[in-house]
Order: structure tokens, then sequence, then C-alpha cells
């Protein structure tokens, strides 16, 4: 199985771990991540924040580089890069005078019929399936999963998951051995990227998403945005400051999670490059006695 | 459009978000969902409902207070709002057309003068190479907004744990991206 694959920046920087993860357990289902050849920069919240048509003509480019490739499957485990790479092309396919005004900029062909797949759909799509043969340690944890904004929002465009109170982590978590919580800030936002300018609000934001999970007993959490990982994780000092508190539940990607419950280990996913560390403890569960078709359809709702 | 038929006056601000974002500001009757719903709103100096009404009345006087407000840059385009709007407005949309407008006036509030120096030097540092490059970007922020011990004590642990680069990717396609650059960011104004 061949596939499209945009890291974009995060992924080959400070979120080196996810690119990581993401390449291993893809290689374990047997995927080929074939990359964009000589893409750019999605723009992030820092074009769309400035410049519109910046905005919209970054994404562009990348999606025609995809289109000449002949790759009509994108996988972007970037949260951000798959929410910008998906309002851009549905920005596009609405309205011509944008379309043709971006055209124009990039110089390059342009037809707006890439399939985005963003991380969860990747394993929805072509690792779920196959779990029930794989699975060797099941992740026998009670996790939080936590969403943010850009993989659910805005819904007219994305189509991904329910808005509110999103279910595909939670099932996922579930098929793999783990009981996710029931809670109150999965689709809050973190902060995102004032990480940096203004680090008071990422510790307020993160902070009451960190504490409604630690209340009700989680014991990590679960990601799929390397923003949302940078902040609940590399932030914790200043979360926990602004907790006045000591919570210490580190944060997965949910790739890594995965990875862990096929039995790949901690270094082929980078989770020692984690700032909290990830100490879950050793939890056997008998893999005779757990069947991930029947933990789905004993879910709650 | 279904909202054709609301005649705005000729330079409104709501009239040139209808006509160049095709955003529809005229819709807004005041629920207050936005603001309720929106994380960052308690931080703000008007919640966000209230910046739809300061652009409806379209006197240049309110267009001013919304440009010049710093509840635009506070906004973490988290589409909540979007979300729940009623009317379904593209909010964090008309915030980007703020902030964007308020630049090219040359009349950004001043309190977000860090984290616009922060876009800026991402930007900056996506033009020169077309891929960021993170420790690049820390630096031009640094210097831009002066904010020079800012998370040195990370460095070490960043280092650690391999998640530092020292050497930027630089693509190919990097005449492309300056032409791009050129294209929009020109019109831009003061940059």
């Amino acid at each position: 199985m061949k596939l499209g694959y945009y890291p974009g920046c995060s992924l080959k920087g400070t979120s080196i771990e996810y690119k990581e993860s993401v390449k291993a357990v893809c290689k374990a289902f047997d995927i080929e991540l074939v990359e964009i050849p000589d893409w750019n920069c999605c723009g992030a919240t820092a074009a769309h924040n400035l410049n519109k048509e910046l905005s919209l003509s970054l994404p562009a480019r990348i999606l025609a580089l995809a289109e000449r490739e002949g790759l009509t499957d994108i996988v972007v485990p970037c949260a951000a890069c798959y929410n910008r790479l998906s309002v851009v092309q549905y920005e596009l396919n609405e309205h011509k005078d944008l379309r043709n005004r971006v055209i124009e900029i990039i110089e390059m062909p342009y037809k707006g019929t890439s399939t985005v797949l963003n991380v969860v759909q990747l394993i929805q799509k072509y690792m779920v399936d196959k779990l029930q043969y794989k699975l060797v340690k099941p992740f026998n944890y009670k996790a939080a999963c936590y969403y943010g904004c850009l993989l659910v929002r805005p819904h007219n465009v994305l189509n991904f998951d329910r808005v509110e109170n999103p279910q595909s982590m939670d099932d996922i978590i579930r098929q793999i051995g783990g009981t996710p919580i029931d809670w109150e800030y999965k689709v809050e936002c973190c902060g995102a990227g004032m990480s940096v300018s203004r680090t008071d609000l990422v510790a307020k934001l993160s902070g009451k998403i960190i504490k409604d999970a630690d209340d009700r007993g989680a014991e990590c959490f679960i990601v799929a945005c390397p923003m949302c990982h940078s902040n609940l994780d590399m932030r914790r000092p200043d979360i926990n400051k602004y907790l006045d508190k000591n919570v210490d539940s580190p944060v997965l990607y949910i790739i890594q999670a995965i990875g862990l419950a096929v039995g790949l280990s901690e270094k082929e996913l980078g989770l020692q490059r984690h700032f909290v560390p990830v100490n879950l403890p050793e939890r056997p569960k008998s893999i005779e006695t757990f069947d991930p078709f029947l933990a789905t359809q004993s879910k709650g709702e | 459009m279904s909202s054709a038929h609301v005649v705005h006056k000729k330079g409104s601000l709501m009239e040139e978000m209808l006509d160049q974002r095709h955003l529809t500001v005229q819709k807004c009757y005041q629920c207050g969902k936005c603001s309720a719903g929106c994380p960052v709103s308690e931080d703000m100096d008007y919640p966000p409902s209230v910046i739809m009404r300061l652009v409806q009345t379209e006197s240049k006087a309110n267009e001013d207070k919304a440009l010049r407000s710093m509840t635009t840059w506070l906004c973490v385009t988290c589409e909540t709002c979007a979300t729940r709007c009623p009317m379904e407005i593209d909010i964090p949309g008309v915030m980007d057309f703020l902030r964007e407008r308020s630049l090219q006036k040359g009349i950004t509030n001043p309190g977000a003068k860090n984290i616009i120096s922060f876009h800026k030097s991402f930007l900056d540092s996506i033009k020169q190479t077309g891929r960021l490059f993170e420790l690049g970007l820390v630096a031009e922020y640094k210097l831009r907004s002066l904010q020079m011990g800012q998370d040195v004590n990370l460095v070490p642990s960043m280092l650690s744990r391999g998640k530092l680069h020292f050497i930027p990717e630089v693509i190919k396609g990097r005449k492309n991206m300056l032409s791009i650059f050129k294209k929009t960011l020109k019109k831009g104004g003061k940059k």
C-alpha cells in the first residue's frame, strides 16, 4: 500500500518523535509513505493571521505538487497542516475568484481533487481491521483522548467525527485495550500557536485541560497534533505552576499508543524524546479474553 | 449570495468583507454564543460578538475600535465560535480580515507586539527556505521582541531529546516561494 505523505515542518523539527512513530507504525502495517517532493510549509497560523492570499497559496502549492506526482491520498499527521490543506482545498473549490487568483500566484496547475487524511483517518482506514491480528500488548490504561481544535473544526469543511464530543480516538483506544475517560475538555483549545508569544495564556488554557482529565483519573493523554503535544508536554512546568499542582501523566500521540500495542519499542516510537517521562506501569491484559470487536460494541453512548 | 439584498454603506469594512472574502457579518443577531464559548474572551478587550456589532454599525469610529482591538490578536482561531454560530458566520475569517487590515493601516494594538513579532519571524523563516527553521524563528523572534531570556532553560533539554536542528532545510522551489511572497505580501503595506 502506497500513500502520499506531507510531514510538515513540526515533524522535521521539534516533533521528530511524531515522524518516527508514524513511519515505524506504517512500516509495521506495510504502508509505504511517499513524501510529496519539494514540499513547503503550509503557512500555519502566521500566514492566515497576516495575509489571506499567502495563507491560500502556500497550501495550494503543496496540493499542486501532490497532483503533479499523481498522489491522490495524502496522509498529513500534523493536525494543523491537515486543517490548512483541507480548508484551503475547500475554499478554492467553493470560490472560483479565489482559485483563479491563487493559480496566478503559484504559477502551477491546480485541480483541488486530493483526499487529505489526518492520522486518525489513516488508522481507521488502513490499520483498524488488522489490529486484532497484530495486537501483542494491550494498551491497558485510562486515557484522556484530546482532540483539540484543528482535527474537528470547522466541521462543515473537515466533516470528520462529531464536533462537540468526538469519538474516533476513543474507539481506537478501546480497540487496543484501553479505557477512554468521559471528560469535558476534549475539544477545547490548548493555546496553540501562542506557545512562545503568550506562554501565560497557554499555561491557563492547557492547565484547564490537564486538570479536568486528571480530576477524572486519566493516566495519560492521547493526542493527534504536534502543537497540542508540545503545549501539554513541553509546557507542563508552566501548566503545573498555574495549577499549583504536580500532574505527571504523559502525553502520547495516538500512533504511539498503537505502536506500543503492536509491540514496537519505546525507542522506535521516540517516547524517550518527550518532556514528561512516559513511565506507564506494566499492566498486562490477557489477549485471549480481549476482543477488540467487542470492545467497540460495548461503548457507553 | 443569499445576503445580496443587504445594502452596505460604500467602503465600509462590512461591505469589503462580503465582497472580498464572502464573510456575512450582517447576519449576526447578537445571540452571544461566540463570546460564551470563546476560550480567550475573558482576556479580550471586546468579546467576539461585540466586534461583530462594532463592524455592523458601519461607523468609522466603531470600525476603528475593532481594528485597534486586542481581541483579533488574542483569537487563537480555534473555530469554536464558527461551529456554534446559528447564522454560520465565519467569525475567525472576520478576525483574519481585521488583523490583516490593521497591519496594513499600521494601527495594530500595542499589546499585540510580541504576537505579531512571532508571526512575522515565522513567515520570514519560510520565505527564505520554504520550510520553517525553528531555531532561526526563535532567534529572529527574540531580536524582534527583545525577549532574549525567554525559554533559554529549555535549550539543554531540547538538545538532549534531539529536538533542535541546526541546519535549515532548503527547498528547490525557493524562487517559486519568493515569488509567492512577493505577489501576496507586497500589497500588505508595512512589513
